[in-house]
């Protein structure tokens, strides 16, 4: 296991040869903002807010699929990189219909997470305005376009750990929309097994439980039925 | 000193944030001793004053007279602010610019639902004219600070007043500028 030694943030900081630059910061505690990046599945770069500087690259580096290099002098905190970083979440909120007050992860959300931590307080770029599709064909789950930032972690997650693959996607740029199968409508994807590991992995609101957005609560009374039969008949059934 | 000359107003939005300035509870009564409300809808005067301060604009710009207003503001006051979601992003009021433009829009509600009158309410000039695009203010007029929050909470205001009153950068930190 070779090792290479590189500065990050002028910290000194050793590092094995297979890790990437994100690796080796966390292991330093030294933090760098991901959308795409999630644990277990593989790095694609595609957020770039990860981006950082390395002495003598005239472009940004993503730091998730950029590995370590000797002698590397890397900078993840200069007035450049915040600035594109603020320019990446603004351009991700003026790409979709991201309107927190009525979106099912309000407060629970990575995009509006990093707008705070990136010190976002507007938008400098035009909404975009795209129409998107809501998809509630799944018994269970759904899909709001309107929410995706096209991160990936489902398309991951579902290929990588379920190894059902339902997820991709179709298009390209601003007008890529992620899709079931062979883009039918998520209820009638045979491959997806229903296992949730999207809903978990999905950064904002795009994909969401079912029942748990405003006037879908539905209330199971059989679930009392079964305390009063058990307390009743001795019985333990439904 | 000379008394503050702060106005509000209120656009394409749901009042909610002027409901949540007025949770600044007693310190409405703090304010009151250096602030003069000259304009907006709890003083309700007819015409937007000369020499204003500091303006909070609550909600979307989605009408010709939106604009106006703005602009008119713009002209006579020192800080404008864009106070809300709505204000910052066009939040909800923006939620219609998917759907396109805004005369097929209207002539699907009011005419060709059948529970309707079958006809535009109002005559030609009466109601201002809807935006085919409703935008956040920023997009017509130069704003100077930005207050998100879908209200911003009584205290995000308080601590955006404070600033201003100091004289301090208007910038929020933090928590203090979480949308939604």
């Amino acid at each position: 296991m070779a090792v290479k030694t590189l500065t990050i943030d002028g910290k000194a900081i050793s590092a094995r040869e297979e890790q990437t630059i994100l690796q080796a910061a966390r292991e330093n505690g030294i933090t760098i903002p991901t959308l795409c990046q999630l644990n277990g599945t593989s790095n694609i770069g595609a957020c770039r807010l990860c981006l950082v500087e390395v002495a003598g690259v005239p472009k940004l580096l993503p730091a998730c699929v950029t590995l370590v290099g000797e002698g590397m002098q890397v900078s993840t905190d200069s007035e450049k990189i915040h600035e594109y970083r603020k320019m990446i979440v603004e351009l991700l909120f003026a790409e979709r219909n991201h309107v927190c007050a009525a979106c099912v992860e309000n407060g629970h959300c990575e995009l509006q997470d990093l707008a705070i931590s990136v010190g976002m307080d507007h938008s400098r770029y035009d909404y975009m305005n795209p129409k998107c599709a809501v998809d509630i064909t799944h018994k269970r789950y759904g899909i709001d376009h309107n929410r995706c930032v096209l991160c990936g972690r489902c398309v991951r997650v579902c290929d990588e750990i379920e190894g059902a693959h339902t997820w991709d996607f179709q298009g390209r740029g601003a007008n890529t929309r992620t899709i079931s199968d062979m883009f039918v409508p998520w209820g009638q994807a045979v491959s997806c097994t229903s296992c949730g590991k999207c809903v978990q992995a999905c950064p904002t609101g795009a994909i969401f439980r079912r029942g748990s957005t405003v006037a879908e609560m539905q209330k199971d009374r059989t679930r009392l039925d079964f305390i009063v039969t058990a307390r009743e008949k001795k019985q333990w059934i439904a | 000193m000379d008394r503050v000359r702060l106005a509000t107003i209120w656009l394409g939005g749901c009042s909610g944030c002027h409901m949540s300035f007025l949770d600044l509870d007693e310190f409405l009564i703090d304010l009151a001793d250096i602030v003069d409300v000259v304009y907006g809808p709890v003083v309700d005067p007819k015409e937007y004053p000369d020499n204003v301060d500091i303006c909070l604009i609550e909600g979307a710009v989605c009408s010709d007279e939106h604009i106006h207003h703005v602009k008119n503001i713009r002209a006579k006051t020192k800080v404008v602010v864009a106070f809300g979601d709505c204000a910052v992003t066009g939040n909800v009021p923006a939620m219609r610019n998917p759907l396109g433009k805004i005369a097929p829009i209207l002539q699907e509600i009011y005419c060709e639902r059948p529970e309707t009158h079958g006809q535009m309410p109002g005559e030609k000039g009466l109601m201002p004219v809807l935006l085919d695009t409703v935008v956040p203010v920023h997009q017509v007029i130069k704003v100077d600070a930005f207050l998100p929050g879908c209200p911003p909470p009584a205290s995000r205001i308080k601590e955006f007043v404070q600033l201003a009153l100091s004289g301090a950068e208007l910038k929020l930190q933090g928590s203090g500028l979480k949308p939604g």
